[in-house]
């Protein structure tokens, strides 16, 4: 992997830095596990969606929303563990091109949650270079906590989707999210005013 | 060879409006708002796969899993945009887990259109085993679904199918068999 020059960052952290970040109601997709973890850890929004499995499907959920809602910036928090199982959608995504998607992969190159066992990616692939081969231009690794949030700002106001990836380390996520998807996903509606409460 | 097949691209075009089952798919699609079509491409569903992309109502696009088309569909939904994911039957295959872990327990009407392939003039003993796991797994996760035979009937169970998806917040899976659309049959 060509990420000798990043940092190794913590996930709750940079999830931290990212939520501190939101100021206009952004949507925010949990993929499974650490990742929705740590969102849920950073402090629940109503435009957060987590997901409980379906593992690797972060992205195409967050490219339905960002579909569904061209006006709202739509990050999609994703494990390399789970990228992996969904490569494809990379593409799909480089063709619909919709420039309020931004993706971020946090990446430690471990199964953390199911006893750290590496990825079959780990050593041998760099996830930045398969999103810009999938046909993601504006994808680059985090050098630091500093670098990740210029690249968040900088994929605030981009013209095409964005693809962030972060080297982290192999702590387990912060907090549990709370295990009500009926809720999850009526909230989540709620939080883009797509319903109102009853 | 189906009927179907038949098309080439200007007839297809002209079949969108016309009684022909994918023109009465297309048209129920159009009438109760779902304009985000994602699939992964089945010979059968061609010619409704090139109605769907000539008509600006709709968004139209391959992906490269059924399980990812699912997955957007279902952001969709929550965004407030109505889709319906395109498959075969061996695309269907792939889903038990997207179904269990995503559209099932979330209660998001995901609307399902499966080209069966499997049965009635089947060449390939995979095709019509895999074919056979199918509604085992509907029937596990007690998911709604119909198999369309006739197409007098077709746009009453998908008109009806898809409103009971959305007001019920269920998914629904409409199967079309080949003695709807012709099926795909041995060619060299």
């Amino acid at each position: 992997m060509n990420t000798s020059n990043t940092k190794v960052m913590n996930r709750f952290d940079v999830t931290s830095r990212l939520i501190a970040k939101l100021k206009h109601e952004e949507a925010v997709i949990g993929g499974i596990g650490n990742t929705n973890f740590d969102l849920w850890a950073a402090g629940h929004r109503p435009q957060n969606f987590y997901m409980l499995g379906s593992m690797g499907l972060a992205f195409p959920i967050a490219l339905g929303v960002a579909l569904a809602q061209p006006d709202r910036r739509v990050f999609a928090l994703e494990g390399d563990g789970s990228l992996l199982m969904q490569l494809g959608a990379l593409s799909t995504i480089a063709t619909l091109k919709p420039k309020n998607l931004i993706m971020i992969v946090m990446d430690n190159g471990i199964y953390q949650i199911t006893g750290a066992q590496p990825t079959p990616a780990a050593h041998v692939a760099d996830l930045v270079a398969i999103a810009a081969g999938s046909g993601l231009a504006n994808s680059a690794w985090a050098a630091d906590e500093e670098d990740f949030e210029r690249l968040v700002d900088e994929a605030m106001s981009a013209s095409e989707p964005s693809l962030i990836a972060v080297r982290i380390d192999d702590k387990p996520g912060v907090g549990t999210t709370r295990r009500d998807p009926v809720q999850i996903r009526e909230r989540f509606m709620h939080g883009l005013g797509v319903r109102e409460p009853l | 060879m189906a009927i179907a097949e038949q098309h080439n691209s200007t007839q297809a075009a002209q079949a969108s409006s016309d009684n022909s089952w994918h023109g009465i798919v297309l048209q129920t699609l159009k009438r109760n708002e779902i304009s985000l079509i994602p699939y992964v491409p089945d010979r059968v569903l061609t010619p409704l796969i090139k109605n769907l992309h000539a008509d600006p109502f709709f968004t139209t696009f391959a992906t490269a899993r059924e399980e990812e088309a699912v997955g957007i569909v279902s952001g969709a939904w929550m965004g407030g945009r109505r889709g319906a994911v395109l498959m075969q039957t061996s695309g269907f295959a792939t889903l038990a887990n997207v179904l269990a872990s995503l559209a099932v327990p979330y209660q998001i009407p995901l609307i399902m259109f499966v080209s069966e392939r499997g049965t009635l003039g089947e060449f390939n003993y995979g095709q019509s085993l895999v074919c056979r796991t199918m509604r085992p797994v509907l029937d596990s996760l007690a998911l709604e679904h119909h198999t369309i035979t006739r197409l007098d009937e077709l746009e009453f169970i998908a008109d009806r199918s898809i409103k009971q998806a959305v007001t019920t917040q269920a998914p629904v899976a409409l199967i079309l068999n080949p003695l709807l659309t012709g099926g795909k049959v041995f060619d060299k």
